[in-house]
């Protein structure tokens, strides 16, 4: 069975159709890269998947198990509680500004966990393992030497990093991410690819947003290619970069190559 | 009338300085936010109604406002609603407040859209969201802005003596009776210590928050 299955979502900003029934599935483990010109709904989709747009219609499933349900209402603790499934890191990575790298990755769960109610032992046993597994991702990232630093002082590529261990330590069944380099400089662009290239395996589902095309055609399992809110094509890297069916994927490849070269 | 009385008599009214700058504030500040609410509210005839509210209360002079709380309730209903000292605390906590809202409402709406919804996917209740994320980055915001405000209180609190409350200034106008004029003069020395005092205490706090930028 599919982690993750996207059932008939739709979505509109008032008059504005941005999503005209999205479906897809995702099998545990494969990384699934989303490409698409501007505006065809691909942060929103994203969005949707992280309760942070609620879709129109649709349901959405992780495991057989509906976290998400249009018909259905949902309370603030309910969504909170489903929506640890997913993960996401932003384009522009909103680190908090007044935290250190350390405090950015362990804030979210040890407020999580000073809600719950436990002996004071065990929670100081938790505490110590949440720190623990944020510098072990830290160290993943390559920024063990940085942990005390504030996200002013880092580069946009190593803030990026920190982003990505930051939603790395809710321990997300799938990660989400938005476009993550194109508010870097291209010289930065690399070494976050590589991070999120060096994620791939270990069971870790992906969907990475792109424009990046030699990224999705190297990384990714599956590629969906997105138009005007609907899913155009999808298929493996070799049937979307070599051999694209619809014309509009066609223009699309080939617009975005002349912009490279 | 020497020096020593002069300073003393005007230190009385340093008390009632004071005591207007603190009470003014302490008030001021929590119905500040509660009105700054207001007029960010989702709820649009409330939002409305708040921003009409502010406008009046910023457009219309403060010294008119200690006036009519004191004496329009008087006309209407036979009697003075609130004493001499409390007219002033009522006048100037809600005109303070409307200012504080107003620089609260800039700095919470400055604040990226990115940080609630960062705290958001990391399962943040609204509340974390609220104290842990978006809090500590507003009052470093609106520190210099607020520190403009709460310096100009200092002075404004010379405007109590329009319903006869014996303020610093007017402790020292009492002696143009016996035709001393130098008190009023003595008086700016007391506020340069006040207002350089709260210099003082708001750069400290601009230092503590000077570890980040943001
Ligand atoms: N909150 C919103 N309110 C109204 N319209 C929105 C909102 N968010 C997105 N849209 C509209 O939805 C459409 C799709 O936007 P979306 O951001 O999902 O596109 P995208 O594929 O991510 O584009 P890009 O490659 O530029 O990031 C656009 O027309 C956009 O104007
Ligand atoms: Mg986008």
């Amino acid at each position: 069975m599919a982690l993750l299955a996207v059932k008939n979502i739709k979505k509109n900003f008032g008059k504005n159709e941005v999503l005209r029934d999205v479906s897809f599935t995702l099998e545990r483990g494969q990384v699934l890269a989303i490409i698409g010109s501007s505006g065809s709904g691909k942060t929103t989709l994203l969005r949707c998947l992280n309760f942070l747009e609620t879709a129109d219609s649709g349901s959405i499933l992780v495991d057989g198990e509906p976290v998400f349900d249009a018909g259905a209402a949902y309370t603030d603790a309910q969504i909170r509680e489903k929506r640890l499934k997913f993960g996401l890191v932003f384009q522009s990575f909103n680190l908090f500004p007044q935290y250190n790298v350390m405090e950015n990755l362990t804030l979210a769960p040890k407020l999580a966990l000073g809600k719950k109610k436990l002996p004071a032992a065990e929670k100081k046993a938790a505490m110590a393992e949440i720190e623990h597994k944020a510098e072990e991702l830290l160290n993943r990232v390559g920024l063990s030497d940085r942990r005390d630093a504030y996200p002013c002082q880092l580069s946009g590529g190593q803030q990026q990093r920190v982003a990505i261990a930051r939603a790395l330590v809710l321990k997300p069944e799938i990660l989400c991410f938005d476009e993550p380099t194109s508010a870097l400089d291209p010289e930065l662009t690399g070494e976050v690819l590589r991070v999120i290239k060096g994620l791939k395996g270990e069971d870790r589902t992906m969907i990475v947003v792109t424009h990046e095309m030699e990224f999705a055609k190297n990384v990714a399992d599956k590629v969906i290619f997105m138009a005007d809110g609907v899913i155009e094509e999808v298929g493996t890297p070799e049937e979307i970069f070599e051999h694209p069916k619809s014309e509009k994927t066609k223009t699309f490849l080939s617009n975005s190559l002349e912009k490279l070269y | 009338m020497g020096f020593w009385e002069v300073t003393l008599s005007l230190l009385d009214g340093l008390e009632q300085t004071c005591l207007i700058f603190a009470l003014t504030l302490v008030l001021a500040l929590p119905l500040g936010l509660v009105i700054s609410f207001g007029s960010m509210s989702k709820f649009k005839p409330l939002a409305y109604i708040t921003k009409i509210f502010v406008w009046i209360i910023r457009g219309v002079p403060l010294m008119l406002q200690v006036i009519i709380v004191f004496y329009v309730p008087g006309f209407l209903m036979g009697a003075p609603l609130f004493s001499r000292f409390g007219s002033v605390i009522a006048a100037f906590v809600i005109n303070y407040a409307c200012y504080f809202s107003e620089i609260y409402r800039g700095g919470i709406e400055s604040i990226a859209k990115g940080q609630y919804e960062a705290g958001q996917v990391l399962g943040m209740t609204k509340t974390q969201i609220l104290f842990k994320v978006v809090l500590m980055q507003v009052v470093k915001r609106i520190l210099a802005p607020m520190s403009n405000e709460v310096i100009t209180l200092v002075k404004d609190t010379a405007l109590a003596r329009v319903i006869m409350i014996v303020e610093i200034i007017q402790a020292a106008q009492n002696f143009a009776a016996y035709g001393l004029i130098w008190p009023l003069f003595y008086t700016a020395v007391f506020y340069l210590i006040f207002v350089g005092l709260l210099s003082l205490l708001f750069g400290y706090f601009e230092k503590k928050l000077d570890y980040y930028k943001a």
